[in-house]
């Protein structure tokens, strides 16, 4: 895949990842993986980058006495999510419109 | 690898960039290795799940701005050996004109690139003004009781008026295209510095 197409889209499954509660590094990539294969160290930037786009935010919790870093969904990060729907709305549009072609010619 | 020694390499490659971004690096690792020993992974097995040292390093250097990234590669190079400083000082005027060509290289092509979108709104604009122009005109031709004159004006207005909205649209497009260009092409840059320092 595009690694430009690729690099927008593991930003928004991440963002999904921790839409509906607050995750932590490991069950990111847990909860990822039936779906897309992450890599421990490609996340970690994405989880920088998102931070600094203020799409989430970091607090340490303290677990089994050490800190774990739990991330955070912030508005600004919903409306990306929400911003990329309407967005593959349109990619589909295009993708059934080639896909039909394929048919045609088939 | 212990988890010890992992944390360490990671450090040492990463020496030159700010403590804050050493210090989140090294935390993040340090807890993703502890979640996969907490998950019945065996420290030596949690650390080789982490793929490789080269492969996190450069990860975390493509997400830094270049800047950082020339100073964190300066400042992490061994010292220099007198020859070598000797070496340095009586080339500088070779190398430092160098040097200086280079970055005013980079920096013209950032003007050229500008220009461009400059230009491409210029003649939207200038289209914009023909048509109020031509609409001014063609009043005064009214006035004076040139028919002819009159339609022809009103057309020319019509027509600038609507090149410079359909332009306007396309500009805007360009523009985006133009400016996601330039950003690939630095990040081109940033992965030659990357790989360079790994293959040393």
């Amino acid at each position: 895949m595009d690694i430009q197409l690729k690099r927008g889209l593991l930003d928004i499954c991440v963002l999904a990842a921790i839409k509906d509660e607050d995750s932590y590094g490991y069950q990111i990539i847990k909860d990822m993986k039936p779906y897309v294969e992450i890599s421990e160290s490609t996340l970690y930037p994405i989880l920088r980058r998102l931070e600094a786009a203020e799409y989430l935010t970091v607090r340490s919790v303290e677990h089994s006495g050490r800190l774990r870093k739990y991330y955070h969904i912030t508005r600004t990060g919903l409306e990306r999510i929400a911003a990329f729907k309407e967005e593959w709305k349109e990619i589909m549009a295009i993708y059934s419109f080639v896909t039909r072609e394929d048919e045609e010619n088939d | 690898m212990t988890k010890k020694e992992f944390l360490a390499a990671i450090e040492q490659r990463l020496c030159g960039l700010s403590p804050s971004d050493i210090e989140k690096s090294l935390e993040y690792y340090k807890e993703m290795v502890d979640d996969y020993i907490e998950n019945g992974k065996t420290e030596e097995e949690a650390v080789a799940a982490m793929g490789s040292v080269d492969e996190i390093v450069s990860q975390i250097l493509m997400e830094m701005p270049l800047p950082k990234i020339v100073k964190a590669k300066a400042k992490s190079t061994r010292g220099l050996r007198a020859w070598e400083i000797v070496l340095l000082v009586l080339g500088s005027p070779i190398w430092a004109s160098l040097l200086l060509a280079a970055v005013i290289v980079v920096f013209a092509v950032y003007i050229v690139i500008w220009s461009a979108v400059v230009v491409l709104y210029a003649v939207d604009f200038s289209l914009a003004a023909v048509s109020l122009a031509g609409i001014f005109i063609s009043a005064i031709c009214a006035f004076s009781g040139g028919g002819v004159q009159v339609l022809f004006y009103v057309g020319l207005a019509l027509f600038c008026a609507g090149a410079a909205i359909l332009c306007f649209f396309a500009f805007n497009k360009i523009t985006v295209g133009i400016v996601k260009a330039s950003a690939a092409v630095l990040r081109g840059i940033k992965h030659i510095f990357i790989r360079k320092a790994e293959t040393k």
